[in-house]
């Protein structure tokens, strides 16, 4: 076996426990370097992941193939750009700033071990190791009663829709008599040639497992824990658990539903077909009501899950390519969203929409940045967005899901009033008092990266779209 | 006949499990639900012994009725206010959640009973402990060491929570 294809994963552990130890000798204003750290180690944790070949370990349980390099790449971005933003935000944080760094980073190696999951108990334990620093995380403004409230709902839900999830992988193990993806798809052929239909208790099962999934997506009807999570977390914790969070249920759910559920016919596309539709008009619509940014991302990051749906439905190479393309771009866009935010925060301690007013007189570049995140989750064309979307809803075209891509579509232009909505206050109303928003460096990069991830894929996505459809490859559809 | 006794063993644990799982979630008094939740974790380790998983069975008992349920009562018994008190158990929404619970209930039930399951006609042959020992560090290492991280995240996370500062 080569072992060195764990390598990325092992590599980022043991830099956490290098930075929850170095926490002890850093001092309080010293802290800041331990962020400084953190990113150091994802640096070297992508180089490795690109060093490193392609393989498997354990019989398959642990398989390293392009989707999950894809992923991890998006899991490892995410997390820079989250610690990066979070060096400058760790005034807010008053206790334990070197912990935060390194619960972000035990919560990456958890995404990067899912993302490699071909076996459903290691799938659920790394599943665990997502989850848990995020509960943490979550609450980690204790003191605020609101980010309290996040870590408690997130935890209790949480913990609720693990059990849902176990109880899933429970049937399926009693219906089969294995946990690993690949062997259960074969063993349902196998019996269903046999015996004939295995009956409703495969169903129940995949029922529990969109719950499980569901919950990790905040995908309608399992999102109501989105929005309060969002909002009483520490914003980057919010800008991480809203696109880390959400890629590795994603490709938890992509796993198992196209290793070992994409069997035979029992409708399970028309179920997904109608969350996807349900969060996508559930989400927009809500969030056109919502007066605070982080609950506004809130619902439409719950409503752009629905888009990514969109692209899964089509079970189709260009549907799998197009749901990793998305992911990609929309990872740029809305961290970068969250990422003016939080700049905004700090200096103005609001997270308001109407504190944003005249923000484009005294701060014409984050505005200007902050007008281009958005319009790419719009899906303006030459954004990101807008190359993802189009494949997305390309992809389910071809297989004739027309009422989905309608819906899609309509929705995509109701989003566009409430990201006006935003732009409008910073461009055309006028705020004597407004202040000019100062931008430490840390967010300085993670501005950097996001706004040219935005640009270079909207202008250049062959390149990216090379690398998706290879991700789309590792199925058979 | 040896079927019809173990069947009948089934259902006094399975009846226990139930009956005690019931008093957990609507006793008043705090003590006496920890007190049921042990009665609970212990049928549920006579399950696993029905089924000769003599392995799983004793953890079972040294971890949920050894370690965690005497946690708790240690909780609850350092806790003034909840020890010897009555704690309302239910709040306005318990008739929504019965209605759900039971239709959840139903739905299993109906779904399970019409599947064709599994079975397998064999035992493992010996004790479990050697073939689950084997397994956990061979095949399912990789998820048995991802636990322990799981453990140090938890750990270090219930630190950072319960700290007073």
């Amino acid at each position: 076996m080569n072992f060195s294809i764990i390598l990325p994963e092992t590599f980022l552990f043991l830099w956490a426990i290098l930075i929850f130890v170095s926490d002890f000798f850093t001092k309080e204003e010293k802290k800041a370097n331990l962020g400084y750290l953190s990113l150091l180690g994802i640096l070297v944790s992508i180089f490795l992941l690109f060093s490193t070949g392609q393989g498997e370990l354990f019989g398959k349980v642990y398989s390293s193939d392009a989707l999950s390099q894809f992923f991890k790449m998006v899991f490892l971005l995410s997390s820079f750009l989250t610690i990066s933003v979070s060096i400058d935000f760790s005034s807010k944080i008053q206790r334990h700033k070197g912990e935060f760094f390194a619960l972000i980073l035990v919560s990456t190696v958890g995404m990067m071990l899912l993302s490699s999951a071909r076996e459903l108990i290691f799938l659920y334990v790394s599943l665990e190791l997502v989850t848990i620093p995020l509960y943490v995380l979550a609450a980690y403004l204790k003191p605020d009663p609101k980010s309290a409230e996040a870590g408690l709902k997130y935890m209790l839900l949480g913990a609720i829709s693990s059990a849902i999830l176990l109880y899933g992988i429970s049937l399926i193990y009693g219906i089969t008599g294995t946990t690993f993806l690949n062997e259960i798809k074969t063993r349902l052929i196998v019996d269903y040639l046999q015996i004939g239909p295995i009956g409703s208790g495969l169903f129940l099962s995949f029922i529990f497992f969109i719950a499980g999934f569901g919950f990790k997506l905040a995908l309608v009807p399992f999102h109501m824990w989105a929005p309060d999570v969002y909002e009483g977390a520490p914003t980057p914790v919010t800008a991480f658990l809203s696109v880390g969070s959400k890629a590795a249920g994603l490709v938890a759910f992509l796993r198992v539903f196209f290793d070992s559920f994409l069997v035979y016919n029992f409708d399970w596309v028309t179920i997904m077909a109608t969350l996807a539709a349900l969060s996508m008009i559930i989400g927009n619509i809500v969030a056109l009501l919502q007066t605070n940014i982080k609950r506004m991302l809130a619902y439409s990051s719950i409503a752009q899950v629905g888009y990514i749906l969109v692209g899964m439905v089509a079970i189709s190479e260009r549907g799998v390519s197009s749901v990793a393309f998305y992911t990609l771009a929309y990872l740029f866009a809305n961290i970068g969203a969250f990422v003016v935010a939080i700049a905004f925060e700090l200096q103005t301690g609001s997270s308001e929409i109407k504190d944003y007013s005249g923000l484009s007189r005294t701060s014409p570049i984050l505005s200007l940045m902050m007008m281009i995140f958005l319009l790419s989750l719009v899906g303006i064309p030459p954004l990101a967005g807008f190359v993802g979307k189009y494949f997305l809803f390309a992809a389910a075209v071809e297989k004739n899901l027309i009422w989905l891509v309608v819906i899609a579509v309509l929705t995509s232009v109701i989003s566009l009033s409430y990201y006006v909505g935003v732009l409008k206050e910073m461009y055309f109303r006028k705020n004597e008092e407004q202040v000019k928003i100062r931008i430490p460096l840390g967010i300085r990069i993670a501005l950097l990266i996001c706004i040219i991830g935005v640009i270079l894929i909207g202008l250049f996505p062959n390149p990216f779209l090379d690398f998706a459809s290879q991700a789309a490859l590792v199925f058979k559809y | 006949m040896e079927n019809g006794i173990l069947a009948l063993v089934f259902y006094i644990f399975s009846g226990i499990i139930v009956g005690s799982g019931i008093m957990v979630v609507t006793l008043k008094n705090i003590f006496h639900s920890a007190l049921f939740l042990v009665l609970c974790l212990f049928s549920v380790a006579g399950i696993y012994i029905l089924l000769s998983a003599e392995f799983v069975a004793a953890v079972q008992v040294l971890i949920y009725v050894g370690a965690i349920t005497v946690l708790m009562i240690f909780a609850i018994m350092l806790t003034a206010q909840l020890y010897s008190t009555s704690v309302r158990q239910s709040n306005e929404q318990v008739i929504p959640g019965i209605i759900i619970v039971v239709t959840l209930l139903v739905v299993t039930l109906v779904a399970l009973s019409r599947t064709s399951w599994r079975v397998v006609s064999q035992g493992i042959e010996g004790q479990t402990t050697i073939s689950i020992g084997k397994a956990l560090l061979t095949t399912y290492v990789l998820p048995f060491e991802v636990v322990s991280l799981v453990l140090i995240a938890a750990l270090i996370g219930a630190i950072i929570i319960a700290r007073k500062e």
